[in-house]
């Protein structure tokens, strides 16, 4: 793998390793993230680690949408209990007081590359 | 007098093992009476108790269905059955009951239970050849004989038009005799209706083809040169020419060893008992028909049982007592709706009547009410009993009547139940559920139901038991649950999620009839947005059931729950579970030795399962391949114990080795759960074979359980285990392999179609309208005619199917995405780890994510 010093975005795959509604784990920093590809080929970057269960497991969860305030929100529910998360900002949609860490993410040239995570 | 032998735990002594004496021992178990008494019962009957009240069903589903014991021997070693045996005096004095052996028992305590016997008029020839009884297994065993000897023109006549003898001549005409129904009084019934109900009931068992004969006395029996049964000599009428006839004229309590031995006894018969149930003797107790309560003797076996609960309270020191009982009665006599309740001949002063009746269609009602008009006191209903369940609650309540109390009798099209029941009436009375308990239970601070409240009158039912027994109020259940939605404003929403504004049945039948095969068409064609955890699963589970393709081609395995979707089971810490097939627990030395290398090589925590099958735990998502690529060379495959799909066909060690056993139930087992391996269905399946009546499978706790018989298999569907458990139904009985086979796969096939997701069969079967009795119509009667196309259906799969480790592990495309980092496939996810339990693995709590630091060992092979 390449680490790209200057800007510290990691190389994770390319696009179309990720399927549709699907996702994958990827080490970035030593952590793992999960990286979640939607419908309309929108990229997001969360933590792996579900909050509610303590596992790695958000990147095996179902992918959907669901309508908040007449607004469809992209999300990723926890493999383990369902819990939704707003794949943009990690919101969790069932409880306000929970968020995950996201990440940057961008495709460059098909290649899809993980940035720092947000503040 | 035999030297009887000193016990150092206190004796009681059971007489009778019918159905009350057997509510009796069971309670007196799960009471802890046996904590300080051994239990002796003696029946008389050759079988342990069965249900009596359901007698007329032997013709169809045979003796082991209808027994209480089947296995023989109660599960506490206290209790001693003895059948076959006859109590023929009993001695308070000395405490002694003595059986026809000659051997005496001692007792501290006896409680009689003998029941009552049909009363046979004594007319001249009432014992002649084919002259019967109707109260036992053998009385219907030996009328079915000579129902058979007496062949196609075979006549039959029942003398009696109560409720037994209705029973009796539907019972007679089942058998294909031509039937008569000879009844003194002026009516049918005459106990529990009034004239006209019981003129309206004899239309309609006229038009079934009986034949009633009222106000006819019996005067002789006349016989043959044989001194077999040929003609029935009636008063002033013509004789009829028969070839059977059965007595019904009512019943006498069995009273006689209490009168030999000096007990008081009621003047119309019966041991006569205070409402602790005690007769004049101190340590003699009387419960069930021979018991007369102040007099008082009750033909029902609910009070029977009441009765058996009162005295097992007084022997533990409590202070029950029997204070009368509900006589209502609702049934069904030769397909005709009869109920009646509460005064039901209007005998309290002053009591006015309101009747309905609608000749052309055959219906009668009649209300009973107060002189104030205010209180309903009782009521009959033939051809219509819809409001039984609602009109018998009212009069034990005594509620006020509503302003226009007809419309509880009208024809709902013209009105019908429109009134407001207070919260504290009882709705069913098997249960004691009261309408406040059960707008309780769908109210929003409820959260019996995974922690809401119901959202459907099934599921009231199932939390709250309310409809569960006798069902008679089920259209009440239902009503109070929609008023209730419809007063707060709820529409009771039954769409599957926001995405799909349909029911998972609907749904199922659009993806049918359009022969989708991918989410995305369903969705755009009939749904909003782009789905969620709800209903990508359910159009997975529908496409499975549908296709039978597999669940991780493309396209379709982001719809799979984790579980579908990693073809194991994901535990706390995100490892999974691999569990092989095993079909009916039946599993070779070297299968086994193979579980265990595996299991030791990947460090995996061993389990057996309740089904009878290996679970191992622990395994990390990269090294799911590996494990498999082992266990199918070994000759397994997928277990599909991830899937909402067919579980396992439990088994016991069946005829084959069991000295007990009747049937292969192993055998049985493996090809049932090979045939339906891999069904995927709105929720799991389990299934059970039994090689005996001990029913050691435990299959009546299952989806589908099935008892061998000594003719074939009986074939029980709908139960489950699990926080509420239900016991699985007789669906038919005594079938042989291959019809048994038929009725599986169109009660699967129907199940499949028709239930809602995550419903499983207790709660499908609650939710259609007729349950068991529907399902039935449809599995065995094939009335929709649906029978051959679910065949097929069911034939599809099997032929399809195919193991999807195997294809997994054979595909590299699938096996792309078992590894742990995109990434980096070769490092373990740090988040896992593990700590020792007991000498094997269990998974270790993190508090927070866990990173693998500054030096990253990214992209090493493995
Ligand atoms: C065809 C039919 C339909 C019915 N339908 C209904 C219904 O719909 N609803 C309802 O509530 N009830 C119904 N009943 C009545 C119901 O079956 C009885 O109320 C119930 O069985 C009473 O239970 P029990 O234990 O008191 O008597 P039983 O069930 O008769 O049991 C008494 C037992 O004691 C045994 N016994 C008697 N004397 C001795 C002795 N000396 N030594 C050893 N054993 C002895 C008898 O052989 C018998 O097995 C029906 C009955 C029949 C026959």
């Amino acid at each position: 793998m390449t680490v790209n010093t200057e800007t510290t975005y990691e190389v994770v795959c390319r696009l179309d390793q990720i399927e549709r509604e699907g996702g994958v784990t990827a080490l970035v920093g030593g952590e793992a993230v999960a990286v979640i590809r939607t419908f309309d080929d929108q990229v997001h970057a969360l933590s792996n680690y579900d909050p509610y269960s303590r596992a790695s497991v958000l990147a095996r969860g179902i992918v959907g949408t669901r309508t908040v305030d007449g607004e469809d929100v992209p999300f990723v529910a926890s493999p383990m209990h369902k819990q939704a998360f707003d794949l943009r900002t990690g919101q969790c949609l069932d409880d306000p007081t929970v968020t995950v860490a996201t990440y940057d993410v961008r495709v460059v040239d098909g290649v899809v590359e993980v940035g720092p995570r947000r503040a | 007098m035999a030297s009887h032998p000193r016990h150092l735990r206190k004796q009681l002594v059971v007489v009778g093992h019918g159905m009350v004496g057997h509510r009796f021992v069971e309670s007196a178990i799960s009471r802890g009476l046996t904590e300080t008494y051994d239990i002796t019962v003696i029946g008389e009957e050759p079988r342990p108790a069965y249900d009596r009240v359901a007698l007329t069903s032997f013709f169809e589903v045979g003796a082991q269905a209808l027994s209480f014991l089947p296995s023989g021997r109660y599960d506490d070693p206290r209790v001693t059955l003895r059948v076959n045996t006859e109590v023929v005096a009993v001695s308070p004095r000395q405490r002694i009951v003595t059986l026809a052996s000659g051997e005496d028992l001692h007792y501290d305590e006896l409680v009689l239970a003998t029941g009552a016997a049909p009363f046979v008029p004594p007319v001249p020839g009432h014992d002649l050849e084919n002259c019967f009884v109707y109260r036992t297994i053998e009385d219907l065993e030996a009328i079915r004989d000579a129902a058979k000897k007496a062949g196609k023109s075979g006549v039959g006549a029942v003398i009696g038009g109560g409720l037994l003898g209705l029973e009796a001549a539907n019972a007679l005409h089942q058998l294909g005799l031509e039937t008569h129904v000879v009844e003194l009084a002026p009516r049918l019934m005459a106990v529990q209706v009034d004239d006209i109900g019981g003129k309206t009931l004899s239309r309609h068992i006229d038009s079934l083809g009986l034949t009633v004969h009222t106000g006819a006395m019996t005067e002789a029996v006349l016989g043959d040169k044989k001194g077999r049964v040929d003609r029935l000599a009636l008063k002033d009428r013509n004789p009829l020419d028969v070839d059977i006839v059965v007595f019904s004229a009512g019943i006498r309590p069995r009273d006689a060893l209490a009168r030999a031995a000096g007990l008081d006894v009621a003047e119309r018969g019966g041991v006569l008992v205070d409402e602790s149930l005690r007769s004049s003797d101190e340590h003699i107790w009387a419960i069930g028909e021979c018991a007369a309560v102040g007099g008082m003797m009750y033909g029902l076996v609910a009070p029977g049982y009441d009765m058996a609960e009162i005295v097992v309270d007084r022997l533990l020191g409590g202070e029950g007592s029997f204070t009368g009982a509900d006589m209502s009665t609702k049934l069904k006599l030769l397909g005709v709706d009869v109920a009646s309740f509460g005064d039901a001949h209007g005998q309290t002063e002053g009591a006015l009547e309101l009747t309905y009746q609608d000749a052309v269609s055959g219906v009668y009602k009649k209300l009973v009410i107060s002189e104030d008009g205010k209180r309903l006191l009782g009521g009959v209903l033939v051809g219509d009993a819809a409001a039984y369940g609602i009109l018998r609650p009212m009069v034990a309540s005594g509620m006020e009547l509503p302003a226009n109390p007809e419309e509880l009798i009208l024809p709902t099209s013209r009105g019908g139940l429109e009134m407001d029941l207070p919260d504290d009436m009882q709705v069913c009375s098997c249960n004691d559920v009261t309408k406040g308990e059960i707008k309780e239970a769908v109210s929003d601070e409820a959260t019996l139901n995974d922690g809401g409240p119901c959202v459907d009158a099934a599921c009231v039912t199932a939390h709250t038991r309310a409809g569960a027994t006798c069902g008679s109020c089920k259209v009440v259940v239902k009503k109070i649950v929609e008023d209730h939605f419809a007063a707060t404003g709820k529409e009771v929403d039954r769409s599957l999620c926001q995405h799909f504004r349909m029911t998972r049945q609907e749904l199922f039948d659009v993806v049918a009839v359009h022969g989708y095969t991918r989410f995305d068409d369903i969705i755009e064609g009939h749904g909003t947005g782009r789905g969620c955890d709800i209903c990508k699963p359910a159009v997975a589970s529908i496409l499975a059931s549908l296709l039978n393709h597999h669940v991780l081609e493309p396209g379709n395995r982001q719809l799979q729950d984790t579980n579908d979707a990693y073809l194991a089971n994901i535990q706390r810490n995100g490892t999974y579970s691999v569990v092989p097939r095993i079909p009916g627990g039946e599993i070779t030395p070297d299968k086994l030795i193979a579980i265990g290398e595996v299991a030791r090589d990947f460090g995996l925590y061993t389990k057996i399962t309740g089904g009878q099958r290996i679970d191992l735990f622990g395994a990390r998502m990269e090294d799911l391949p590996a494990i498999w690529k082992r266990l199918v060379d070994a000759g397994m495959e997928s277990g599909h114990a991830y899937g909402k799909s067919l579980r396992t066909v439990k088994s016991c060690v069946g005829s084959t080795w069991c000295r007990y056993g009747v049937q292969d139930s192993v055998g049985l087992a493996i090809e049932l759960e090979l045939r339906y391996r891999g069904l995927r269905s709105p929720h799991k399946l389990k299934g059970g074979v039994s090689g005996c009546a001990r029913e050691c499978a435990e299959a009546r706790s299952k989806d589908f359980g099935i008892i061998a018989t000594e003719k074939g298999w009986n074939l029980y569907v709908c139960g489950n285990g699990g926080a509420i458990p239900a016991h699985a139904q007789l669906l038919a009985g005594d079938l042989d392999k291959d019809t048994l086979i038929q009725y599986l796969d169109r009660f699967l096939m129907y199940y499949i179609r028709t239930a809602d997701r995550l419903q499983r069969t207790s709660y499908w079967m609650d939710s259609i309208d007729g349950g068991l009795d529907r399902i039935r119509e449809i599995v065995v009667d094939d009335a929709l005619g649906l029978g051959a196309e679910l065949e097929a259906a069911m034939d599809k799969h099997v032929e399809s199917y195919f193991d999807e480790w195997k294809a997994t592990i054979e595909d590299p495309e699938k096996m792309a995405r078992f590894v742990s980092f995109v990434n980096a496939p070769g490092v373990p996810d740090p988040n896992i780890s593990f700590r020792d339990e007991r000498g094997q693995i269990a998974p270790a709590d993190n508090e927070g994510p866990v990173a693998l630091g500054p030096t990253i060992p990214v992209g090493a092979p493995r």
